[in-house]
């Protein structure tokens, strides 16, 4: 167990390390990053002047180490649009975007398990091939378009959601469901494959022998099981929802850090871009450990091997 | 046979049978040239409605260009940028999976760690920053789509040579003396490429949304050319008056992930007798 979590540690630091170089090394990749932070405009003399400051004359290996230095300090640099430190506009913005990702797996949650078991519980129904369709739908749909047609459809025709922003709860209701549809459709094919596997494994077989009722059995025997698969899948697809957020956030307006970071990206502000690609990344490497571990403690199998 | 036993994945091959038929004769189905502005027809709409013609069938957008032939022409740029990025990050995952699923060890460590950290990332906002970069063009959004990609067939390969790698007729193969590059191409690789075609297929869709994502937020394949996420975008504006601009190429890119999964999942099923025996 201690040598499984030391693994999975030493695994993720390596990676936050990777992570970092590649932020860093994102202002390389078009060659010269002072040609592309500073205006077109930009004469020679002030290119040079821009290099020596933000020290671009020095090696890569010193120009990294300086970054990282730096960067366990919370300092990325200052936003070249704003002015000011990069890690505190986006940290005001995190609650934003966690309030947004939160809801969508919550809701994608809510809708995908209960189908998912309906669909396996009735398998080739009905209700079985209403499930799949519904989720093969989901799995299809581009969430910006539905996005937009949502915000047609309960924003301008019916009026009873708001266009953008965010305020109350009814914001966060067409921005989370936008999000969640693809993981949504993705988990209800997920769980339905999982509870028709349990629902095969002889522990069933025996309840449904002892006489317990139907609904017992895929309750409390199969379905705590079938569940287990979720919780990995659900941390492999943090990054994905993370994702969703960033173009979800610049339709409806969600001043989240998806937002902030696509004017970053837009604006050429990569001071502000390297911090937001190096925190989210981070981010979901720090929940897939926590994944991790966490399937550790489910799954007993796991510790004894 | 596999049409035979699932009608979906029939529904599947000829829906992406006609966007490639649809692609392909773009010059020749299209009725209008597509970045060919009119003012004068701007915001038509589809010829079912009032005011309506034949001659602009899905209706204009707010430059007068007829919606129907940018259709047909941006399946052009999905499918190309789709299926060329799941080409390429097929070759580089398979061998990246290869090599670490057979060779083991530090190799195997390596790449895992890489995959580990290509999976880190938000693909789309790595993307689009690199697309920022680089620039928007055909090249730089395959070279950035093949990145997103991947990693998901060496994952695959690599969990799928390892069991091979322990199965009797390797071992016999290497008892006999062959080279570790022979046993990976002649007896490995043909034993992982029917889960490679089944992803493959997959991957193609999943690219499909990306690329259309990026456009839409003005970092796909420049304009003129016309691209089913950028004119997603630029209806946006004209919702209220002219929703068809923004709907047609919504329901272009659903209709051919659609029909892309269920030729996906019929594959799988096919490939997959166990996973047959349960869906």
């Amino acid at each position: 167990m201690r040598a499984y979590v030391a693994t999975r540690l030493a695994a993720a630091v390596f990676v936050v390390v990777g992570v970092s170089l590649v932020s860093f090394l994102l202002t390389f990749l078009s060659g010269d990053p002072a040609e592309i932070m500073l205006p077109p405009g930009a004469t020679a003399e002030q290119i040079a002047r821009f290099r020596a400051e933000w020290g671009f004359d020095d090696p890569l290996p010193v120009q990294y180490w300086r970054f990282l230095r730096r960067a366990v300090h919370g300092d990325f640099g200052v936003s070249l649009r704003h002015g000011q430190p990069s890690l505190p506009l986006i940290a005001a913005r995190l609650p934003a975007t966690f309030q947004l990702t939160v809801t969508a797996m919550v809701l994608a949650i809510v809708v995908a398990v209960p189908l998912g078991v309906l669909a396996a519980t009735h398998r080739g129904g009905p209700i079985d091939l209403a499930a799949m369709g519904v989720a093969l739908l989901g799995q299809s749909v581009p969430n910006f378009w539905l996005a937009i047609m949502m915000i047609l459809v309960f924003a301008v025709s019916w009026r009873i959601l708001p266009t953008s922003g965010r305020g109350g709860p009814l914001h966060v209701v067409m921005p989370a469901l936008a999000i969640a549809i693809n993981l949504m459709a993705l988990l209800t094919r997920l769980v339905r494959s999982t509870m028709i596997e349990v629902l095969a494994e002889d522990y069933v077989r025996t309840g449904r022998a002892k006489g317990l009722r139907e609904v017992m059995v895929t309750a409390r025997h199969a379905l705590p099981n079938a569940l287990i698969p979720l919780v990995t899948v659900i941390g492999l697809q943090f990054g994905f929802i993370l994702g969703g957020a960033v173009v979800i956030e610049t339709i409806f307006t969600w001043p989240g850090v998806g937002l902030f970071t696509i004017q970053a990206i837009l604006n050429r502000d990569y001071p502000v871009v390297q911090a937001a690609v190096f925190i989210l990344a981070t981010g979901v490497v720090i929940i897939n450990l926590i994944v991790d571990l966490l399937y550790v403690w489910l799954d007993p199998r796991i510790r004894v091997r | 046979m596999i049409f035979r036993r699932s009608p979906l994945t029939s529904v599947g091959a000829a829906i992406v049978g006609l966007v490639v038929l649809a692609a392909m004769a773009a010059p020749l189905l299209g009725t209008t040239d597509p970045i060919e502005q009119d003012l004068s027809a701007a915001l038509k709409p589809p010829f079912w409605l009032a005011d309506g013609s034949i001659a602009h069938p899905l209706g204009t957008d707010h430059l007068g260009r007829d919606v129907y032939s940018r259709l047909v022409y941006g399946a052009r740029i999905s499918l190309t940028i789709s299926v060329l990025a799941a080409l390429l990050g097929a070759a580089v995952g398979v061998a990246a999976g290869l090599a670490a699923g057979y060779l083991g060890g530090r190799v195997d460590m390596v790449i895992m760690r890489i995959v580990d950290l290509n999976l880190a990332f938000p693909l789309i906002l790595l993307a689009l920053a690199v697309v920022a970069l680089l620039g928007a063009n055909l090249r730089n959004l395959v070279i950035v789509m093949t990145i997103t990609t991947w990693m998901i067939y060496a994952r695959v390969v690599r969990g799928m040579s390892l069991t091979l790698r322990e199965q009797e007729f390797i071992q016999a193969v290497c008892a006999l003396g062959a080279r570790d590059s022979r046993i990976i191409v002649r007896h490995i690789l043909p034993n992982v490429a029917a889960p490679i075609l089944v992803i493959w297929t997959l991957e193609v869709a999943r690219v499909i949304l990306m690329e259309s994502a990026l456009s839409f937020l003005g970092l796909g394949v420049p304009p003129p050319t016309p691209t089913w996420g950028r004119m997603l975008a630029e209806g946006r504006d004209y919702l209220t008056v002219a929703g068809w601009i923004s709907i047609f190429p919504g329901i272009a890119i659903m209709v051919t992930v659609l029909g892309i999964n269920f030729l996906g999942d019929g594959l799988r099923d096919l490939l997959d007798p166990r996973l047959r025996q349960q869906t």
